[in-house]
């Protein structure tokens, strides 16, 4: 992997167009995201976000366009990327421990019997960084929200990729807990790419340099320009007056023509 | 103790082997058990041991009719589970929806076809026999059988233990870290079709379900994790079927119901206790 192209684009996704049973979802996606950025995606439901998150994973197929993940398909750069999904999807009854969920991260690096020593090592070393060290025997179903939350960025961290993508990790914790995932997230953003979809703006400000609206058409701004306004009009439902003002800087703002 | 006896008994071999096979299954049962319990597919794995139906129908008349000495039911068992695993899997995999009817309709048509084939092979077949066990008809090929079987199924299911515990618990994040999800989802139900097949002489192709479910099921209320969970349902389903056999043979009961029923009274028994006392907490 030659390292320039790591070190300037994270993402890059061109004209990208995407319908699902012929209603489209996203059209004509154009977005460019810089590695060691962090950025959240906001949006009303519906709008797209998940399917942006899906496309960028590559577990969907774009109609139109193409994406780069750092510097290759989103199939081949799969492994190099931290997936945390949310946790309240989960079956809260399965037996699996939390050190079994961290080694989970590394499961591309074995084909059959048990994980080396390096992938128990790297499991502990994420649990240590993520303060769950004492909890990797006991249930992932026994421990809070918050805690489960951390478990599923230490097993992200332990798949040791360059960019982590979180789906929606504020919906169902409490503020305490969110104020200390943001707080892991800007030390992780010192060393990976941070990137979060969220329907939650409220906090985004804090934290994320740059936000990316999205519905069904795709714009990013630097969070200095997010205003009450920018808000309002994204939950309004018509994301075209947000088009209408903008006026962001070059290197923040990813607009028809400039890619 | 007269039970005991009876197992040394060279008069009366098949309880001997029937014992036997019931201790080696009970391996396959506790491991795979405890996936499908994990993982919710129970009413996947009952279609898929009703299907066996249409295999024994048709090793029936292959051996009776056709004069197939080398195919008869046991080999039919295997072939139609298998088959029934992969298209149920895949039927799960790409129905959108209504997964569940049409499960149910392949259920169905797999118990069809076997009583079809039952009807047209001459000579009178007794087909509850199969569908609720009959620990008579077990012979010592049947024991050498089981104990291939099991060691193919104990053997796959160690091999992939993480790969079969990433899939079962987040199918979308295993996929992403580069595992072929779609394989080690119809790999386990093809495990799961052997693993029924294994005691379908002794407990029958209707109750085989409750076998495969209800010591996992017991094991989930006690269990820190997966193995541990797969080594309690293995030692439950090895405690239910010897006090089956032992309350059956004393009684002078059919082996197969015995055995149900103890293991269903264990189960409504610990999600009592288990209710019971998280209310009181």
């Amino acid at each position: 992997m030659p390292a320039a192209s790591t070190q300037e684009t994270a993402i890059r996704i061109r004209n990208l167009d995407f319908a699902y049973n012929g209603t489209p979802i996203l059209e004509d996606v154009i977005l460019e995201i810089m590695a060691r950025d962090s950025l959240c995606i906001v949006g009303p439901n519906g709008g797209g976000k998940t399917t942006l998150l899906k496309l960028i994973l590559g577990l969907l197929k774009p109609n139109r366009g193409e994406i780069e993940v750092l510097g290759q398909t989103p199939e081949k750069s799969r492994l190099r990327i931290g997936y945390v999904p949310q946790y309240a999807r989960y079956d809260p009854q399965f037996p699996v421990t939390v050190l079994d969920v961290v080694l989970m991260g590394r499961l591309d690096r074995i084909f059959c019997g048990a994980y080396a020593k390096a992938d128990h090592e790297a499991a502990q070393a994420a649990l240590a960084e993520m303060d769950l060290t004492d909890l990797a025997g006991r249930l992932f179903a026994e421990i809070s929200g918050g805690q489960r939350q951390r478990v599923l960025i230490a097993r992200a961290l332990a798949a040791e990729g360059e960019l982590l993508i979180l789906d929606e990790p504020t919906a169902n914790i409490d503020a305490a807990s969110e104020e200390h995932l943001f707080e892991i997230l800007a030390k992780l953003n010192e060393r990976l790419t941070v990137m979060l979809v969220t329907h939650d703006v409220g906090f985004a400000s804090k934290f994320f340099k740059s936000i990316v609206c999205v519905n069904r058409q795709v714009v990013l701004h630097p969070t200095s320009e997010l205003t009450g306004e920018l808000i309002r009009n994204m939950y309004g439902g018509d994301i075209r007056m947000i088009r209408h003002d903008h006026r962001c800087s070059p290197e923040g703002h990813c607009n028809h023509g400039i890619s | 103790m007269e039970f005991l006896n009876a197992l040394t008994d060279p008069a009366i071999p098949f309880l001997r082997y029937a014992f036997a096979a019931g201790i080696l299954a009970s391996l396959s049962f506790g491991i795979i058990g405890t996936y499908v319990v994990a993982r919710r597919i129970t009413y996947i794995a009952g279609a898929i041991a009703h299907c066996v139906l249409g295999g024994i129908g048709a090793g029936l008349y292959c051996e009776h009719k056709l004069g197939i000495t080398w195919f008869g039911p046991l080999s039919g068992a295997i072939v139609a589970a298998l088959l029934a695993a992969i298209i149920i899997g895949l039927v799960s995999l790409h129905a959108n929806q209504r997964e569940d009817t049409a499960i149910g309709a392949l259920w169905a048509i797999g118990m069809a076809i076997g009583l079809l084939f039952i009807a047209k092979t001459p000579g009178y077949i007794e087909p509850m026999s199969y569908l609720f066990g009959n620990i008579l008809l077990i012979s010592e090929f049947d024991l050498w059988m089981v104990l291939v079987l099991d060691a193919l199924v104990v053997g796959i299911a160690t091999l992939f233990y993480h790969k079969f515990l990433a899939v079962c618990f987040d199918e979308e994040y295993a996929r992403l870290r580069g595992v072929r999800t779609d394989l080690y989802y119809l790999l386990l139900l093809c495990l799961t079709a052997l693993t029924v097949v294994l005691l379908v002489r002794v407990v029958g192709i209707v109750m085989v379900i409750a076998l495969l479910t209800l010591p996992a099921a017991v094991a989930s209320n006690f269990a820190k994790g997966l193995w541990q969970m797969m080594v309690l349902a293995t030692l439950f389903c090895i405690a239910f079927i010897g006090s089956g056999l032992a309350i059956s043979y004393n009684n002078d009961l059919p082996s197969g119901p015995t055995i149900i029923v103890i293991a269903g009274l264990v189960y409504l028994g610990a999600t009592g206790l288990r209710q019971f006392s998280s209310r009181k907490n």
